[in-house]
């Protein structure tokens, strides 16, 4: 499914990952953790196609080709999902309007019909009810005045209406109580499957308890440096990054 | 490439060449010789066949405009304007008055279709009944002369009379003596003498005591003869009690010389009345270095001398390389209101002072203003407002609202609102803010599937909502779209 082959990006001249290899496969979720600075933003945003990063070196193999080249808005409609760490506000915009532009942008992207009005709302609903986000919600703009834990139950909709191939959650706890965390949590759960992988990307061991996940990698100065299965993250709870720190930037 | 980098790379990029509209319609044309002098406007008042009033009355305004020197206190540079290199009159060169579509010069109708104007009103225009629920008559200006009345029996049987101010001064001299220049007067300012005396056409709307119009009322502008100042000239009278709704939009086709534009609009409503003005704008904007395109000088005002009169303009502004334009409400009738709602988008090198003023006269009375501009390329973009109490305008209220918008970080967004109030019990309220359509922002939408363009025009479009809401159905679906495809180009 993603395959990333000695990665090396930089911004502004700056090299911020500098050689990243991983591989998840099809069905699989992989925790990447690491101390502040370490590169796991920047990775997502590099999987994700934003502007201002430079590729200089390597290789992201997803699905078969390298999307290094493609546009951000392309790698989507191809499947390739960000859950942002702060999830950006559009006013005027209602959440349902949005939802509506990016399920049919993708669809058309990809050759499909666009959806019809009720078809569109049936499934709104139903991942919605999953959620907890109410109709009021959807009517609102666009992530305006949303609190932290509808900002990013906001996010999982979406990623439940979009069906990615490949999810990036980036730090998806941060600013959740541990209400709103077992609600995000049991939305992305809900949405793991034998088609789907997902990248979790954490800096506390406290969302891996909720979303279990089949590997954890160790990031820092822009390198996976060890990689584990779940207990991984619970030494690394114990310990601190402190072992890694002489390797950070 | 750092992100801040490539967007301004881009908006540098920006191809304000490809001009939709941009192509030139061959008609001949019936021109007068280029400059102006007392012959000029003998001339144009000849060609109106105009009694001799009005002949008085353009002279009088010229003598004034001679003593007079251009306003500079606006936020836009241009060249001075040589008024003795332009032709003051210009008409295409078709048969006059014709009754129905097979009359009208075929080049004409082939031009609107490309326009993309909805003439869906062909049917209409044909007489179909049905055709659709809500009916438009058009009183097509194209350069200078009205070539197409239509709806005007159905109209004139609700004893609406709409048709060209030429005709209305020869069929209605006593109205018009009464009404022109009321309320914009001949000395007002520089730009509405000149078109006092020189004014080619332009609509006139009658609505009698009790009588709403039974359709919306709609005119196209277009500006289409190489280094014609258009003189527009519209008067619209709501007697007591009477309603009405006017649309105005407008194209221009592509051109290198800077084209002047000076309209002249009044509207006056009586006790009751309300008056709905809405315009649409997308005269040629000048190329991609800034050159060419439309200077747009234009005197907009109403008057509620009724009172509980209304009077309400909303306007969506894309185009013409230097827009300068109040479109105003004096309100005298106590308990009057007036409105403006205005989305103002700047692109390339244009330049836009617009706003309004609110002129509280009477008791009572109430405006309120909602302005959103939006500026990209190398624009800049003001918002000039003036909202004033005079000494009997107890109980006056405003409530003002400007928000800018910028795409880039090469275009300005500037606010000047000037607030004054005579009257201690009035209570005026002004908001603004500035937010910048930012690279995170894109990226979201982006992120989830949206191509730039379908990313800008969603954020533009929330950003404006307000006032589209504002508009009536069919021009608010037109709005969205220019204002998508002013904006075509803004960021990667």
């Amino acid at each position: 499914m993603l395959e990333i082959k000695n990665l090396h990006a930089s911004i502004d001249g700056k090299e911020i990952l500098r050689g990243v290899d991983l591989v998840v496969p099809t069905g699989e979720v992989h925790a990447i953790m690491g101390p502040n600075g370490s590169g796991k933003s920047t990775l997502s945003y590099v999987l994700s196609g934003r502007d201002g990063y430079d590729v200089t070196e390597g290789e992201i193999i997803f699905d078969g080709s390298d999307i290094v080249e493609m546009p951000a808005e392309e790698r989507a409609a191809a499947g390739v999902f960000l859950a942002f760490q702060y999830p950006l506000e559009i006013p005027g915009v209602a959440t349902m309007t949005f939802l509506k532009a990016a399920l049919n942008a993708q669809r058309k992207a990809r050759g499909e019909a666009e959806l019809t009005t009720p078809d569109f709302i049936r499934r709104v609903k139903v991942a919605s009810e999953k959620l907890n986000v109410s109709q009021e919600m959807l009517r609102r703009p666009l992530n305006v005045g949303f609190s932290g834990g509808e900002k990013k139950r906001n996010e999982i909709l979406q990623m439940a209406l979009l069906e990615p191939k490949l999810a990036i959650l980036d730090e998806t706890d941060s600013g959740l109580d541990i209400d709103a965390l077992r609600v995000v949590s049991e939305g992305v759960n809900s949405l793991r499957s034998p088609e789907r992988s997902m990248l979790v990307i954490t800096h506390y061991q406290r969302l891996l308890d909720h979303i279990v996940p089949d590997k954890v990698h160790v990031m820092s100065a822009g390198r996976i440096v060890r990689t584990g299965g779940p207990e991984l993250a619970l030494e690394l709870e114990a310990k601190g990054y402190a072992d890694y720190a002489g390797e950070a930037a | 490439m750092p992100a801040i980098q490539e967007t301004v790379d881009q908006v540098s990029q920006i191809d304000v060449d490809q001009y939709k509209y941009g192509f030139v319609t061959d008609i001949e044309s019936d021109r007068a010789p280029k400059g102006l002098s007392e012959d000029i406007v003998r001339f144009i008042s000849a060609k109106k066949n105009e009694p001799d009033w009005m002949l008085e009355w353009r002279l009088d305004a010229y003598r004034r405009w001679l003593t007079m020197t251009e306003p500079t206190w606006s936020r836009v540079h241009y060249p001075k304007i040589d008024f003795d290199d332009l032709y003051y009159y210009s008409a295409p060169k078709s048969s006059p008055g014709p009754k129905s579509l097979d009359e009208v010069d075929p080049e004409l109708l082939a031009m609107y279709e490309k326009l993309g104007i909805p003439l869906r009103e062909r049917e209409i225009l044909a007489g179909v009944e049905g055709a659709s629920d809500r009916r438009v008559a058009v009183d097509a200006v194209f350069d200078s002369v009205s070539v197409v009345t239509t709806f005007k029996e159905e109209l004139k049987k609700a004893g609406v009379i709409f048709c060209a101010i030429s005709e209305a001064i020869r069929e209605y001299p006593e109205i018009v003596k009464k009404y022109l220049g009321s309320v914009v007067p001949v000395t007002d300012n520089y730009y509405a003498t000149l078109n006092s005396a020189v004014f080619s056409d332009g609509s006139f709307v009658y609505i009698p005591e009790g009588v709403r119009c039974p359709m919306e009322l709609s005119t196209y502008f277009r500006i289409n003869e190489r280094n014609t100042g258009q003189f527009e000239r519209t008067l619209i009278i709501a007697e007591k009690g009477a309603h009405v709704s006017y649309l105005e939009g407008c194209t221009a086709p592509m051109r290198d010389e800077n084209q002047l534009h000076a309209a002249v609009v009044e509207l006056v409503a009586l006790e009751d009345a309300e008056i709905k003005y809405s315009t649409v704008q997308n005269w040629y904007p000048g190329d991609k270095d800034g050159k060419g395109g439309i200077y747009n000088f234009v005197t907009k005002r109403g008057d509620c001398r009724g009172d509980r009169s209304k009077i309400s303009w909303t306007q969506v502004e894309t185009g013409s390389a230097i827009t300068w334009k109040y479109p105003s409400c004096i309100l005298r009738g106590d308990d009057s209101q007036g409105e403006f709602y205005s989305i103002a988008v700047s692109n390339g090198y244009q330049q836009v002072d617009s706003g309004t003023k609110m002129i509280h006269l009477g008791k009572n009375t109430k405006s309120r203003i909602i302005s959103k501009g939006i500026a990209a390329g190398r624009s800049d973009n003001t918002y000039r407002g003036l909202v004033s109490a005079h000494r009997k305008a107890s109980g006056a209220r405003n409530f003002t609202n400007c928000d800018s918008l910028l795409i880039g970080d090469k275009c300005g967004a500037h606010t000047v609102p000037y607030i004054e109030s005579k009257n201690a019990s009035a209570v005026f309220e002004h908001e603004a803010t500035t937010s910048k359509i930012a690279d995170d922002q894109l990226f979201y939408c982006l992120q989830r599937g949206l191509s730039s363009e379908e990313a800008v025009a969603l954020i533009v479009n929330g950003f404006v909502k307000d006032v589209i809401q504002q508009l009536p159905m069919e021009f608010a679906v037109e709005a969205q779209k220019l204002i998508s495809i002013s904006l075509e180009g803004s960021v990667g």
